[in-house]
């Protein structure tokens, strides 16, 4: 997944967990059924993972450019500055 | 979030968490319960009253307890799924039989006789305990003699004024047990042997 799509697919996960908690606490309050909230909450669970973990394609709309090869020699890598001074020594 | 497994390890990680905080709700919705049982016990006969070979009383009764405990069950507490039958008859006392051995808990119920000596002052003697496995089965009466035996520890029991008092337990299916009682006075012993 790209950048977009990652923060895509985190945020709807945690949306989509929360709101199907609620909803299943609500309904299993309301009907008195403890077994039926935990039951639609294995089904959001179940659901939410199909949506937001498989790499799906509306993840990947933004694709990362990554640099073209001839850019490396028109940019070269900066070589580390080696220090001659020795910091704890005092003469 | 870049790869399959990060992703699926936060939803999991996530979702327990989540239904934890359910849970806890859960246990917290049985606040909101006002629960308002019932409870008489008659002691309808005095068996026999001896005392024993070494010292101590005994005494053997016939109870019946009715009462209403309906109220106290909520949403979360446990129940049977399936529900068996019971045998209630004199001489035995509520129990209940069915085919599978599910132990899961209900509403826990016994009597205990209450009454001070002047070796201790509080005895504690438990009576008849039962099992509550539904809502349904909450309202209920009971015709029997005591099921555990009630000896005094001393030979104090003849013309005592006791106290009946029913106890309950309600298991919850997640969170914490709470245990409530209600408070029957005004029960005497004989005041001879019989």
């Amino acid at each position: 997944m790209d950048w977009q799509g990652q923060k895509l697919a985190e945020q709807l996960m945690q949306t989509m967990l929360v709101a199907f908690a609620l909803v299943a606490f609500l309904i299993g309050y309301w009907i008195g059924s403890f077994q039926m909230m935990l039951l639609i909450y294995a089904g959001g669970v179940v659901l939410t993972t199909l949506v937001t973990v498989p790499n799906w394609p509306c993840f990947n709309r933004h694709p990362l450019k990554w640099l073209d090869p001839s850019e490396v020699d028109r940019h070269p890598r900066p070589q580390p500055v080696k220090s001659k001074k020795k910091p704890t020594k005092q003469k | 979030m870049h790869s399959f497994g990060y992703r699926a390890n936060a939803l999991l990680t996530f979702a327990v968490t989540i239904l934890a905080v359910m849970c806890a709700m859960a246990s917290f919705s049985d606040n909101l319960n006002n629960p308002s049982p019932t409870a008489e016990v008659k002691v309808l006969s005095i068996n026999w009253f001896q005392r024993q070979p070494n010292g101590n009383d005994e005494v053997s009764v016939t109870l019946n307890i009715s009462s209403n405990l309906q109220s106290m069950f909520t949403w979360n507490t446990k129940q049977d799924a399936f529900n068996g039958f019971f045998l209630v008859g004199s001489g035995s006392s509520y129990c209940r039989k069915d085919d599978r051995n599910s132990a899961s808990q209900k509403v826990f119920v016994f009597l205990a006789a209450e009454y001070a000596t002047p070796m201790n002052s509080l005895n504690q003697v438990s009576l008849w305990d039962g099992i509550i496995p539904s809502k349904e089965q909450a309202k209920f009466w009971v015709h029997t003699t005591n099921k555990y035996r009630f000896i005094d520890q001393g030979n104090n029991l003849r013309g005592k004024e006791f106290n009946l008092t029913l106890h309950w337990h309600v298991m919850p299916k997640t969170g914490k047990m709470f245990a409530d009682k209600i408070v029957m006075t005004g029960y005497r012993l004989p005041d001879e042997y019989r």
